[in-house]
């Protein structure tokens, strides 16, 4: 098994590109009639008339996309411990269906936890865009990680 | 939200939301989808992860809430719309804060939301538009705090829907 990413393989100011999302209404439809059955996140027709301007993915269902995006690009090579929060998510524009979506995170700040001294500590900053180069999302999440000297 | 206008929302409004029920197969099929992680997807490895059992996405807590926030919203609209009243256009929201999970949520467990509205701001560049700032938080059925965030959405005024 290839050596996974640890709190050491990470520096701040990395920047690490997400792989793409490829928005479908099939999906936007499943999750919204699973999670926020609200007309417009149900109906192409209503979704144009509302104003979100089309057929839009809810934004827990964004977020939720960009969690799928990290755990394909990188979390699921590395030695995660989860997370305890989000500082902020700003949902600037609606997700449409027929875009990819594409992302980037950014090392915003990193330590060791003085509680866990086998678990580090970072802040990242994360964006979504899509194929137009268009700013969809922007999020500020915890990030926890297995220290690899602590293995 | 409630099928009322941002005039009729008063800061301190605490509303119940009801109760999602995370089965093991809602689990697994979430994780599947949005948040294949080890620890989210058996037994094993929730035994070998950071929380000690298999537990929920974070993200399938916070689609729990919204659910339910829907379902309150849905049933307060239809029983205003029967009692003949206007009903405002639903907003979006533009993002939410400090968003917490406070434990793992895991097969079997039922989480109650609550919502409790702390402010609330007219837009002057939207006149038609109100912003209305909550408080969201889901309880396990031991009671103990599990998730919570501040949220904000888009409520329309009267008189200009």
């Amino acid at each position: 098994m290839a050596e996974r990413l640890h709190f050491e393989d990470f520096e701040v100011g990395q920047v690490v590109a997400l792989d793409a999302y490829n928005v479908t209404a099939e999906e936007i439809l499943a999750f919204a009639a699973e999670f926020d059955p609200q007309p417009f996140h149900l109906n192409a027709c209503l979704g144009e008339a509302s104003i979100l301007g089309g057929l839009a993915a809810s934004g827990w269902h964004v977020s939720a996309m960009l969690m799928r995006m990290m755990a394909d690009s990188w979390l699921n090579g590395s030695a995660s411990m989860g997370s305890n929060g989000v500082s902020d998510m700003k949902w600037l524009k609606p997700v449409l269906a027929g875009e990819i979506l594409t992302g980037s995170m950014t090392v915003i700040s990193k330590r060791i936890s003085s509680k866990r001294p086998e678990m580090g500590i970072f802040q990242c900053g994360f964006e979504l865009s899509n194929d137009a180069g268009q700013k969809k999302a922007e999020m500020t999440a915890v990030v926890f990680m297995r220290v690899k000297a602590a293995c | 939200m409630l099928g009322l206008f941002f005039e009729e929302i008063d800061e301190g409004l605490a509303v119940d939301l009801g109760s999602y029920h995370f089965t093991r197969d809602s689990i697994l099929a979430f994780a599947r989808k949005y948040d294949p992680q080890p620890f989210h997807l058996s037994d094993e490895g929730g035994l070998a992860g950071p929380f000690g059992k298999l537990s929920a996405s974070g993200w399938h807590t916070a689609a729990g809430w919204m659910k339910c926030y829907v379902a309150t919203n849905s049933a307060a609209r239809e029983r205003l719309e029967a009692g003949g009243k206007a009903l405002p256009e639903i907003g979006p929201s533009p993002g939410f804060s400090n968003l917490k999970w406070l434990r793992s949520v895991y097969p079997g467990d039922t989480v109650s939301y609550r919502s409790n509205v702390t402010s609330k701001r007219a837009l002057t560049s939207r006149p038609e538009w109100g912003m209305v700032f909550s408080l969201n938080e889901g309880f396990n059925q031991m009671g103990e705090p599990v998730f919570s965030f501040e949220g904000k959405v888009l409520i329309a005024r009267l008189g200009n829907n």
